[in-house]
C-alpha cells in the first residue's frame, strides 16, 4: 500500500491538499538538518521530501545549492538520509527520499530500496531519471513496496504523461514552471494546465512544485492539486539563520494556506 | 572542392555508421539519458531534426561548404621524423586539426550543430567550455549566423584561458564566470542545464564533446568523424597503408571519437585514448577517468566518472583546462569495455615535455591537450619500434596555452631562459634536436625588457 496515497488521499477527504517540505540533509549539520524537518512536521508538513546531497543538481537553482554544497563537502550519505527518514517517521509525517540519480546506484538500487523500506521510508522522487531509464528502480521499488515518484513538465507530450504516471506510484510530481528550483513571484498558469492534462491520464494525486514559496501561492495550488511541494522556501530559512524555528513558522504559514479556500476568477 | 582522397561528405555521415548506439542513445550499457523530464522534449526534437538533417543534400552539401571554405577542410596530415627519433624511431603522423579555423577540431562540430539551431528555428545558443576552444567555436558560429551566445565558462578556467575569454567577446558572445562547485567545466556544464531547462523555448544547448545525454553523444560524433574518413583516406594515400595506432587525447573524447570512428571496423588497428593523469593516477589528482574511475551517472548520460563512495563527482586535476573533466563520452566507456579501444594516462609532466620536443623539433606549438597524445606517441613508439606507423590527432594548437607553458618551463625567469634549462627535453637520442631555447628566449627578453 502506497504511503504517500494514503497520506494525501487523507488530506483530500478533510477537504484540503497536502503539503510537502524539502530539506536537504546535511545543512547546516546531519543533526540540523533533522531537526529542521521535525520543525516542519511540527507546523504542519504532511510529508517531507528528504533530500540527498549532491555535487551536480542540475535541476536546483542557487538557494538549495548553497545548502547542499557544504553537506557535500562533509561527506554526507545515505547513512545519514535514512537516519532522517527515521526520524521524519518518527515525527509522524511520511518520508519520500529525494535523490538525484547516480548516488542511489552508488549505494546500490535494490540495497536502497531494501533499507529505506526498513528505515520507514515511503519512496523516492528522481529528478534525473524518467521512467525510460529507470529499470532497475522499477523493480526494486516494487520488490520493496516503495513508491516511485518521476517528473512532469509543461514541455511532456500527451504520450509521455500517459508513460510517465504509468509508472509512478504514490504520487506524480507536476513541476509547474520550465526551470530550476527556487522561489517565484507568481505560480503562473501552466501549473494549473499541467495539472489538468495529467488528470486525464492518470488517477494518482497530482502535486505542484517549482516555486511556491508562502501561503496564499500554496493557497492558489492547492485550488487545483492534490499537494502543494516547497523547497527553497523552506532552505531559505535555515540559509538566513531563522533556524528549525523559522522553518515551523513557515510551515505553520503553508499549512494554512492549503485549508484556505481560493475564489476561483 | 575536396581532394580525390577523400570521401564525399554524405559518404562521411552515413557510411560505415558503427552499430552504436541503438535507437535510444545506448552504447552498449552506458549513455541514455539522465535529464530532468522537462528537457526530454527538446531532446526528442533535436533527435528528430538531426536524424532528418543529416541524410538531407541541402544540409550535407551547406555543411561540406562551411568546412572547405570556413573552416579550411580537409586539414592535412603532416610527417614529423624529427620529432618520432624520439618514439623509438617509429614513423608519426599528424593530423592537423591545429589549422583550422579557431585552432582546434571543436569547430567542426559546432558548425553542424549552428545548422541544427537554425533548422529547429532557435535564436539563442548556450555552450560550456573549459579551455575555452569550444566556447571560441561556438561564439565564432553564432556570430556567422547571426545567432545570440551564452558561453558558460568555470570560474577558475576563466583565469586559466584569458586569452579565450577575450577571443569570444570579440566575436560577441556574453561569457558567464561560473562560481559554483569546482569552478571548472563541470560546474560550467550543469549551469548551461540550468539555462537550457528554463529557456529551452528560444535556446538551443550546443554541447561541446561527445558526452551528456541522447543524441549529444551520437550527434557530436558524426559532426567529428570527418577527422578519421579524411586521415584514413590521407594516411592510405601517402603512406599505403592503414597505421598500426592512432592516437588521441581523452576529456569528454570528441576529438578522439572523431579520428577513432573511420578506424574502429579495421580490426588490425590499435586505438589509443590519452587520459589526463594530472600528478599521476595514484595520487588521486587526475583526470583519467576510464584509468581510474568507476561507472556512474553524470551529466546526463551513464560512463566512467570520477566519483567519491557516496556516488558524488570528484573533482579533477589536470595542467590542461580542456581534459580537466571527471567524466567522459559514453562511447569511449563502451570502446574501453568491449576492448576495441585502450586507455593511458599521461602526466602533466609527460606532456610538457612532449609540448616542448614538438616545439623544438617541428615548429608546432601544440595545444597541452594535444600533447597528452603526442606523449603516449612517444611512449607507444617506443614500445613497438621502428617498423610502427602511428597516426596522431593534433587536436589543437597551443597559441592558447603560451602563458601556461611559460611559467611551466620558466621562462618568464631570465636566469632560466639564458640557459634553456626550464626547457631541456633530456631526451635520448638525437640531442640536436632538442636544443636550448634561444628563439624562445629572445622572444622573451624582448618582452620583459
Amino acid at each position: 500500500m502506497s504511503l504517500l496515497e494514503q497520506r494525501i488521499g487523507a488530506a483530500r477527504a478533510e477537504g484540503r491538499a497536502a503539503l510537502v517540505a524539502y530539506l536537504p540533509v546535511g545543512y547546516p549539520d546531519v543533526d540540523g538538518s533533522i531537526a529542521a524537518m521535525v520543525a516542519a512536521v511540527e507546523g504542519g508538513a504532511d510529508v517531507i521530501e528528504v533530500g540527498v546531497p549532491y555535487s551536480d543538481p542540475g535541476m536546483d537553482g542557487p538557494v538549495i545549492q548553497q545548502a547542499v554544497d557544504p553537506a557535500v563537502r562533509a561527506g554526507v550519505g545515505m547513512r545519514d538520509v535514512l537516519r532522517a527518514v527515521g526520524a521524519v517517521a518518527a515525527a509522524g509525517a511520511v518520508p519520500v527520499v529525494m535523490s538525484y540519480w547516480n548516488p542511489i546506484e552508488r549505494y546500490g538500487v535494490e540495497r536502497f530500496a531494501a533499507d529505506l523500506a526498513a528505515a520507514g521510508g515511503a519512496g523516492a522522487i528522481t529528478p534525473d531519471l524518467i521512467p525510460d531509464e529507470a529499470g532497475p528502480w522499477l523493480a526494486a521499488s516494487e520488490a520493496a513496496d516503495l513508491d516511485r515518484v518521476f517528473l512532469v513538465a509543461p514541455s511532456s507530450t500527451d504520450a509521455r504523461l500517459a508513460a510517465t504516471t504509468a509508472a509512478c506510484r504514490g504520487f506524480v510530481y507536476a513541476a509547474s514552471t520550465m526551470g530550476v528550483t527556487g522561489t517565484r513571484a507568481t505560480v503562473g498558469e501552466a501549473a494549473e494546465r499541467l495539472v489538468a492534462r495529467t488528470r486525464a491520464v492518470t488517477g494518482l494525486p497530482v502535486c505542484v512544485g517549482l516555486g511556491v514559496s508562502n501561503g496564499d501561492q500554496a493557497a492558489e495550488v492547492a485550488s487545483f492539486a492534490d499537494g502543494v511541494i516547497v523547497g527553497s522556501a523552506y532552505v531559505r530559512e535555515l540559509l538566513e539563520g531563522r533556524g528549525a524555528e523559522g522553518v515551523r513558522r513557515l510551515s505553520a504559514d503553508l499549512a494554512a494556506g492549503v485549508r484556505r479556500p481560493v475564489a476561483v476568477p | 572542392m575536396t581532394t580525390s582522397a577523400v570521401s564525399p561528405p554524405e559518404a562521411r555521415l552515413e557510411q560505415a555508421r558503427p552499430s552504436w548506439p541503438d535507437a535510444t542513445g545506448h552504447f552498449g550499457v552506458f549513455g541514455g539519458r539522465f535529464v530532468p523530464e522537462a528537457l526530454i522534449a527538446a531532446l526528442d526534437e533535436l533527435t528528430e531534426a538531426y536524424r532528418a538533417m543529416r541524410v538531407d543534400p541541402a544540409f550535407i552539401e551547406e555543411f561540406a561548404a562551411l568546412q572547405r571554405d570556413y573552416t579550411g577542410r580537409p586539414s592535412p596530415i603532416t610527417e614529423v621524423p624529427r620529432f618520432a627519433e624520439h618514439a623509438g624511431g617509429a614513423r608519426v603522423w599528424l593530423k592537423r586539426e591545429d589549422l583550422n579555423h579557431t585552432g582546434s577540431h571543436k569547430i567542426n562540430n559546432v558548425l553542424g550543430q549552428a545548422l541544427l539551431t537554425k533548422r529547429i528555428g532557435k535564436q539563442r545558443v548556450i555552450a560550456e567550455t573549459g579551455a575555452g576552444q569550444h566556447g571560441v567555436a561556438t561564439a565564432t558560429a553564432a556570430a556567422l549566423m547571426g545567432l545570440s551566445c551564452t558561453i558558460y565558462m568555470g570560474e577558475e578556467d576563466t583565469r586559466r584561458q584569458a586569452l579565450n575569454v577575450a577571443r569570444m567577446r570579440l566575436l560577441g558572445a556574453e561569457v558567464v564566470p561560473v562560481t559554483t562547485g569546482s569552478r571548472t567545466l563541470k560546474d560550467a556544464i550543469n549551469e548551461a542545464f540550468r539555462d537550457w531547462v528554463t529557456n529551452v523555448e528560444t535556446t538551443n544547448y550546443v554541447f561541446g564533446t561527445v558526452a551528456g545525454p541522447h543524441p549529444f553523444p551520437e550527434m557530436v560524433r558524426d559532426f567529428q568523424r570527418v577527422i578519421g574518413d579524411e586521415a584514413r583516406a590521407q594516411l592510405l594515400e601517402r603512406v599505403g597503408r592503414l597505421p598500426d595506432a592512432v592516437l588521441a587525447c581523452v576529456g569528454g573524447g570528441s576529438n578522439a571519437i572523431g579520428i577513432f570512428t573511420a578506424f574502429v571496423p579495421d580490426e588490425g588497428v590499435r586505438l589509443v585514448g590519452l587520459e589526463a593523469g594530472g600528478d599521476g593516477v595514484d595520487t588521486g589528482r587526475h583526470a583519467a577517468t576510464i584509468t581510474g574511475g568507476t561507472p556512474g551517472v553524470l551529466h546526463g548520460a551513464r560512463s566512467y566518472l570520477l566519483q567519491d563512495e557516496n556516488g558524488q563527482t570528484v573533482e579533477s586535476h589536470s595542467i590542461s583546462a580542456g581534459l580537466d573533466y571527471p567524466g567522459v563520452g559514453p562511447e569511449h566507456s563502451h570502446l574501453h569495455d568491449i576492448g576495441r579501444a585502450e586507455y593511458r594516462a599521461v602526466t602533466d609532466a609527460e606532456a610538457m615535455e612532449a609540448f616542448a620536443l614538438l616545439c623544438r623539433t617541428e615548429g608546432i606549438i601544440p595545444a597541452i591537450e594535444s600533447a597528452h597524445a603526442l606523449a603516449g606517441t612517444l611512449r607507444l613508439g617506443r614500445e613497438l619500434g621502428p617498423d610502427a606507423l602511428l597516426l596522431v590527432n593534433l587536436s589543437g594548437r597551443g597559441d592558447k596555452d603560451v602563458e601556461t607553458a611559460s611559467r611551466w618551463f620558466g621562462l618568464g625567469d631570465r636566469e632560466h631562459v639564458e640557459s634553456g634549462a626550464g626547457m631541456d627535453t633530456d631526451q635520448q637520442p638525437t640531442e640536436g634536436a632538442v636544443t636550448s631555447g634561444d628563439a624562445v628566449a629572445g622572444q622573451d627578453a624582448g618582452e620583459s625588457a
